[in-house]
């Protein structure tokens, strides 16, 4: 199975602002490297999420997710902006933008990974991590060592 | 103090997890034991019988249903949404603390444990409840809008509307039937294509009973199998008991098949193409070639043997003939009796007609007769149901009893057959006759002996009335939420 994340899903300068450009910016990365197949079509399942409940969470986090069926691979894109993108949390706008696509579909073990990188989410030392981090390839060593403990 | 925790939210793959992480750091922080099912994409590992037991209060961190909630039964419990539970967990575990002392200065009287047979035992029969009130629960909307658009088609056009649509012969007049649905409007008017629309609503009652059973076993990959095994049911004329038998077997057959360990490589293609074909082409051939063909031998050897009974007690053949059409409220032995009473009728024995129509309008009447003077015997749902079932009973649409039935077939089927025979009964007692094969209360100008025949109908809705709410007394053990408990909880966790 190819890895939850590589540096090529990794942006350390996301656009601020809307979370649609933000959320395209990342969903482009997967497209590109072949996880995601139909991009409109995965940000529709994206967006249908997003409307039944805001997926920002307090402490600058935002994780724009959907199971579709335009993913082929369980990843993970990683997106940092500075200056903020509203999630709908309570306390503003996210810093640190998570993009998870899972493939359609029940039952797979692979749920397991991100099940365990959403636990990770809320542990503090993670996320001040991923803030400090100083490049790309920093961020994938430290996601693999924290939700993959390799 | 021990606590227990389920997680649940809609996607399954973030914040049900977050939320389970989050609460058990702020239950350690606090010093407390906490145990969360995630019931979320990767599965959940449900809480042991033992944890639940042990726990002194339970937290809900839910946006979507939690499922098998009845295993929680008389915990002090809290609720909260996912985010809540992520930004605040350490405020909801105070709350599961507080709410736990509250509930032992109450002194609610600690229940022992229940054996462990018997305490799992006792959750298949719940967790089998459950399954079929899922199924119901999704085919209510189809009986209130099916049925009352026949009614109120009845009301409109006349009893005759139905054989306009369909052809067939009504009061000695020949109709052709509508052949093509673009030509309905015009020649059957609103009221025709109301008949239309509801019998097609209708015809959706036992697949939509069917596949949301498998659904409520085995999630989304069921309802496939569930749906096709409910047409073929349909088909077979197997009625709803064949539909619940169809949605039981679809979601057994797709539990087992998502059991099946396969290598990494096809797992990608077992929820998309091998598990919908396996388990529609294993279910659908266990109801052709299996259910089929013995339900057509039942049925012609049913209609063989009321040939026979020609010459028998006229009050007895009522009875009999009402038992039969409450037993499967439109299904195959339902079926049989109301073609005995079309043949009679086809041969100018009018009595036996009233019989038949007098018996499969007390189902539904009957039935929503007992929600009216014992609500708390029924979950909400079947309140609702029983608001329609008015209506479709005074129309002679017996199916709108099958809501009731499909959710506790063992208590419900015997107060419909008993009410049927007392109507039935009643009904040749008293002499009624019936010129019209359907149309219910609206068809009362055709009725001979009007009132007696009234009186038929109130005797066996009060029958199927009393019988049923003494059968909803019956064998349903304290541990078993009550109906209106499983609402009330519901309801609180939407709150």
């Amino acid at each position: 199975m190819s890895d939850l994340i590589t540096v090529d899903l990794v942006e350390l300068d996301l656009p601020g602002q809307d979370r649609k450009a933000a959320t395209a910016a990342l969903a482009n990365r997967l497209a590109k490297e072949g996880r995601v197949t139909d991009v409109e079509g995965f940000l529709a399942d994206v967006r249908a999420r997003e409307e039944q409940l805001p997926t920002g969470i307090e402490g600058g986090i935002g994780i724009p997710h959907a199971r579709s069926a335009h993913v082929t691979t369980p990843s993970l894109a990683f997106g940092r902006c500075a200056d903020g993108v509203d999630f709908g949390a309570s306390d503003g706008p996210a810093d640190l933008v998570f993009l998870i696509a899972a493939p359609d579909g029940e039952g797979a073990e692979h749920m397991t990974i991100l099940a365990s990188l959403a636990r990770r989410l809320v542990h503090d030392s993670f996320k001040n991590a991923l803030r400090t981090a100083p490049t790309p390839d920093a961020v994938v060593t430290l996601i693999e060592k924290e939700v993959l403990g390799r | 103090m021990k606590l227990v925790a389920v997680t649940s939210c809609p996607t399954g793959i973030a914040h049900t997890y977050m939320a389970a992480e989050a609460l058990e750091q702020a239950a350690e922080a606090a010093g407390h034991e906490i145990a969360v099912e995630t019931q979320g994409a990767a599965g959940a590992t449900a809480l042991t019988a033992e944890q639940i037991a042990a726990a002194d209060a339970v937290v809900f961190a839910a946006d979507v249903d939690v499922r098998d909630k009845e295993r929680f039964e008389g915990k002090p419990t809290v609720t909260g949404s996912v985010k809540r539970a992520i930004n605040d967990a350490a405020g909801l575990i105070t709350e599961a603390v507080d709410a736990s002392k509250n509930a032992s200065k109450h002194a609610a009287p600690a229940s022992p444990p229940p054996a462990r047979a018997q305490n799992v035992a006792l959750g298949f029969g719940s967790r089998l409840r459950q399954w079929l009130m899922t199924g119901v629960s999704y085919m209510i909307p189809f009986v209130a809008a099916g049925g009352i658009l026949i009614a109120l088609s009845f009301v409109i056009g006349g009893a005759e509307i139905a054989v306009m649509v369909d052809g067939g012969t009504f009061q000695g007049t020949e109709y052709p039937g509508v052949a093509s649905l673009s030509d309905l409007f015009s020649e059957a008017g609103i009221a025709g294509v109301m008949y239309k629309i509801g019998s097609l609503a209708f015809e959706m009652l036992v697949p939509i009973l069917a596949g949301f059973i498998a659904f409520g076993m085995a999630d989304r990959m069921g309802i496939a199998p569930g749906v096709v095994g409910g047409l073929i049911a349909v088909e077979i004329e197997a009625g709803f008991l064949g539909g619940l038998v169809a949605g039981l077997l679809a979601g057994a057959v797709t539990m087992a098949l998502k059991q099946i360990k396969v290598p990494r490589g096809v797992s990608g293609i077992m929820p998309v193409v091998v598990i919908p074909l396996l388990s529609v082409f294993v279910v659908g051939f266990i109801m052709i070639v299996v259910a089929g063909g013995p339900i057509a031998s039942v049925q012609s050897a049913l209609t063989g043997w009321l040939g026979g009974l020609a010459g028998v007690n006229a009050v007895l053949l009522g009875a009999l003939l009402g038992a039969m059409m409450g037993f499967d409220l439109g299904g195959p032995v339902n079926k049989v009796a109301y073609l005995f009473g079309t043949a009679a009728l086809a041969s100018s024995n009018l009595t036996v007609m009233a019989a038949v129509m007098a018996a499969g309008m007390v189902p539904p009447l009957g039935l929503a007769l007992a929600t009216v003077i014992r609500r708390k015997l029924f979950s909400q749902q079947e309140r609702q149901a029983g608001e329609a079932a008015w209506l479709l009973g005074l129309s002679f649409i017996t199916e709108g009893a099958i809501p009731f039935a499909a959710a506790d077939p063992l208590r419900v089927i015997p107060s419909t057959v008993v009410g049927g025979a007392a109507a039935g009964a009643t009904s040749m007692a008293v002499g009624s006759t019936l010129m019209a094969p359907h149309g219910g209360i609206w068809v009362i100008g055709l009725i001979g002996n009007p009132l007696g025949y009234l009186l038929a109908i109130v005797v066996g809705s009060a029958v199927t009335c009393g019988v049923v709410v003494a059968a909803k007394h019956v064998g349903r053990s304290p541990a078993e939420p009550s109906p209106q408990a499983e609402a009330s909880t519901r309801q609180a966790v939407a709150a």
